[in-house]
């Protein structure tokens, strides 16, 4: 039987026999010019975005090319193939991949993993499930068309006969890929939208999880490094004799970031490190202070900025508006803390480099040693081990380079730890902002007028220098533009604000400020025109019905409206759908006490991420975006001293606790459209929906975080 | 380098270590049990939980001396085969989301469920509440503690 083959999709599709017994499928991503370019070179290195192995026993090996983190990456992927495989589940294994551009862009972030490997995926598993048929239909002489599929099985409907999927694979390794497969109708799916449990949750409570930090290779030392404290400083000398004399230290090495201490264990290696005597160049930043950068902020927002969004004529609506109001929002740089401190094992030798990370970009680590070394990728193999967070932070390759420099040098494998205080003092930051908001209610109390300037620092110019254009940066306006009302006047402006304190990208990125900024201000405005701050945005909410719909259902499950214990307020902030693409409404309940402490009861979150792949791992996802929001909104701030930073450890960064965790409740609207993101969707909305509902209960508005009620 | 006797998850263990080393990195380092985690230094996350003598412990700022003669449980010996009422409980409601605070939480709640077997909620908060997550897996805790308890979590 001939299947229809199109060449052109030969270079996408290649097939393997192994040693006669398995069937090897790589998926190559078709992602935009990249794809083309590689098209046009080499097609063999185009980007498999995942492999499906089966074996002879019916195994079926899913390898996962994304990091992780504890979204449950490691189980949504597989599932996805699984679907359109019809595979056993229970049979199904996980791989991870090893760093290799094979895999199409491995760097975990943006909430991208499922909804930019969905199409992908699926069309893997259809594929390899209508060759194993097509090898089952040819082995019992019958139609195809007669054949269905089930539990990594081949089934035969008339006469019942069923071949397994492990008994067939060495036939279809030798079959044609089909140009074109059907993909199934999502009402039947079997393990998409199932409670399927994490792979990952086992060795996740009996301690044999192996994150980064718990890598032991044979003959490892472990090694510290000492960084300036002031950001842009560097050693200027240093005496090694008390560290060189702490039981346990190896050696005391110089390396570009620092100074390096090699020891028997983590615990010496960070003993001999504190028992460095170094004279530091502080260098230009010795002085600078959190208030230098907001004074410089607050001088930047006098500038008109780039204008990013200008609809209508914001200037002359707020001066013909009936009422016009003008606000002022500041938030503070925010450290990642991830709880597993940043930390690399690395193992250089003269012809091959071994890295184990938890890392959220293998590539990058692999790209950076192999500059390093010298050494061609071939040689340079990236673990990706699990990942004890992530948050955006394990994107940078600052403790790989430090790993690899410390392992050449003693031309041995080598750990490298950072302390708490490392991991805190030598983040890159979320970025503090300043926002100007300006907004004009008519007559009958509608928006008419919005104006946004925000002064903040930009990510993307602090990582490629020249890589904005005309000073705008288009992800530090993220959470500000299109926003899911209709206002017919609206102008966001950005002003780039680069100060000298290392920035990087922090779960939800800009939304983060925007969202806070936006949202604390709709309900200024909601108050202002004496209307009920749901009502005031279902107004506005016209184009948006995907965010409507998530509104309704929040608002009824929260009760919006109903009485609440005396104290007790609801306050409610939208997210829009941004670059995760998923709208999001949140609606807080809080408490403010005499102690003026701000309680938080029972939150309720409402969010259409289109086709749900699995509903618990989505609401896990909610729960930890929102605490990793309200965390910066109650307690996160991040403090420039001198040059550098004064927080150090849990005591003076806090984080939020068990007694002080509100019941989350997550609503998932279910809409069929493709899967959006919800890594970072859960966590814009947080800040301002506990803002608005701290002003609802004490009448206090609070426009800077983290939240002080005075 | 001086050498140090315990009990460790049941069995006698004699390891040479620094003086003065913490606990943690004596079981991390020196004896290659990696479930119990590093995650501040300073008692003050609880990552490091383990038990001494049947009390929840912080084993990284808890020096080796101090466990001389003691006994220590660490997250790999709680159960054979993930057995316990704690563990099937965080399992059961999918606790962990990147994992790594995990061990200490579990830690923590053993040691809580066997002084309070039926505990309030209150009594979760105080016992918990210097256990941090980042991921926010909080309320899955309360819920899994609630659960094992219901099913038996003292063993």
């Amino acid at each position: 039987m001939k299947q229809p083959f199109d060449p052109e999709r030969r270079e996408f599709f290649k097939v393997t026999s192994i040693a006669g017994a398995g069937f090897l499928l790589g998926f190559h991503l078709p992602w935009g010019r990249r794809l083309a370019a590689f098209a046009q070179s080499r097609p063999t290195t185009f980007a498999p975005n995942a492999w499906l192995r089966i074996d002879g026993d019916g195994t079926v090996a899913v390898t996962v090319a994304k990091s992780e983190m504890g979204q449950g990456t490691r189980t949504a992927l597989p599932m996805i193939l699984a679907e359109e495989l019809d595979a056993d589940w229970s049979n199904v294994k996980i791989e991870q991949a090893l760093a290799d551009k094979k895999y199409g862009d491995m760097q975990t972030g943006g909430s991208a993993s499922v909804r930019t490997s969905w199409e992908v995926l699926r069309t893997a598993g259809a594929t390899a499930r209508a060759m194993l048929v097509s090898a089952a239909a040819i082995r019992w002489g019958v139609p195809e068309a007669s054949c269905r599929t089930e539990k990594s099985s081949v089934i035969h409907i008339p006469t019942g006969r069923k071949l397994g999927y492990g008994e067939l694979a060495g036939d279809a390794a030798n079959l044609p890929v089909p140009a074109k497969v059907a993909l199934k109708d999502p009402k039947d799916f079997k393990i998409v939208g199932k409670r399927i449990p994490r792979v990952d949750t086992p060795s996740k409570v009996d301690g044999s999880a192996q994150f980064g930090i718990d890598v032991r290779i044979p003959g490892m030392l472990y090694a510290a490094v000492a960084q300036c404290p002031v950001f842009g400083g560097s050693a200027k000398s240093f005496d090694e004799k008390q560290a060189a004399a702490v039981p346990g230290v190896k050696r005391v090495i110089r390396i570009s970031s620092g100074i390096a201490v090699v020891a028997d264990s983590t615990w010496t290696a960070f003993q001999g490190r504190d028992a460095l005597q170094i004279t530091w160049d502080e260098g230009p930043n010795a002085h600078l202070s959190s208030d230098d950068i907001r004074k410089m902020f607050v001088e930047a927002s006098g500038k008109s900025g780039v204008v990013a969004v200008n609809e209508g004529d914001c200037e002359s609506a707020l001066a013909k508006a009936s009422k016009r109001i003008d606000a002022v929002y500041e938030l503070p740089f925010l450290a990642h803390a991830t709880m597993e401190p940043m930390n690399c094992v690395a193992d250089v030798k003269k012809d091959r480099c071994e890295i184990w990370a938890p890392t959220q970009d293998p590539q990058a680590f692999q790209k950076k040693a192999c500059e390093m070394t010298g050494l061609h990728e071939e040689n340079v193999v990236v673990h990706t081990t699990l990942l004890g967070g992530g948050f955006g932070r394990r994107t940078e390759t600052d403790t790989l380079a430090q790993a690899v420099e410390v392992s050449k040098a003693m031309d041995a494998p080598v750990k490298l730890t950072w302390s708490r205080e490392d991991d805190m003092t030598q983040d890159m930051y979320r970025p503090a902002s300043y926002h100007l908001l300006s907004g004009g209610l008519d007559g009958s109390g509608r928006l008419v007028a919005f104006k946004h300037r925000i002064v903040t620092p930009s990510i993307n110019e602090s990582k490629w220098p020249g890589s904005t254009k005309n000073g705008l940066d288009d992800d530090a306006v993220e959470g500000a533009v299109h926003l899911p009302y209709s206002i017919p006047n609206f102008r966001v402006e950005y002003v780039m604000a680069n100060t000298p304190v290392p920035v990087l990208w922090w779960r939800s990125v800009y939304a983060s400020q925007n969202v806070f900024a936006v949202e604390s201000f709709m309900d200024e405005l909601a108050h202002a025109a004496g209307k009920d701050p749901l009502e005031f945005r279902k107004t506005l909410v016209t184009g948006m019905p995907r965010m409507r719909k998530a509104m309704d259902l929040a608002a009824a499950k929260a009760g919006w409206g109903t009485p609440l214990p005396t104290g007790h307020a609801r306050g409610i902030a939208l997210s829009p759908p941004s670059f995760f693409q998923t709208p999001v409404v949140q609606i807080a309940e809080v408490s403010v006490g005499t102690d003026r402490r701000i309680r938080l009861h029972r939150i309720v979150c409402g969010l259409d991420c289109g086709i749900v792949v699995n509903p618990d791992t989505v609401e896990a996802q909610i729960e930890g975006g929102f605490v990793y929001g309200v965390t910066a909104a109650l307690k996160g701030k991040i403090t420039v001293k001198d040059g550098r930073v004064a927080e150090k450890n849990f005591d003076d960064y806090p984080l939020l606790t068990m007694d002080e965790m509100p019941f989350v409740e997550t609503v998932i609207v279910g809409s069929g459209e493709p899967p959006t993101g919800t890594g970072e969707p859960g966590l814009p909305a947080a800040a301002p929906a506990v803002a608005n509902a701290v002003f609802a209960a004490s009448g206090q508005r609070l426009r800077i975080l983290p939240l002080k009620l005075s | 380098m001086p050498s140090f006797t315990f009990t460790l998850n049941g069995k006698g263990t004699t390891v040479d270590a620094h003086a003065g080393m913490p606990l943690l990195w004596v079981l991390r380092d020196t004896l290659g049990l990696t479930g119990t985690k590093f995650g501040c230094g300073k008692g003050l996350c609880g990552s490091c939980t383990v038990h001494i003598d049947g009390e929840a412990a912080r084993s990284c700022i808890t020096p080796i001396e101090n466990v001389t003669g003691a006994s220590v449980l660490t997250i790999e010996g709680l159960s054979l085969n993930r057995i316990h009422p704690v563990q099937r409980a965080w399992i059961q409601d999918e606790v962990p989301q990147c994992g790594y605070c995990q061990s200490g939480q579990i830690m923590t709640a053993v040691a809580l469920l066997k002084k309070h077997p039926k505990p309030t909620d209150a009594e979760i908060d105080e016992s918990m509440g210097n256990n941090l997550c980042r991921c926010g897996t909080y309320q899955r805790i309360r819920r899994a503690i609630h659960r094992a308890s219901a099913e038996g979590g003292v063993r």
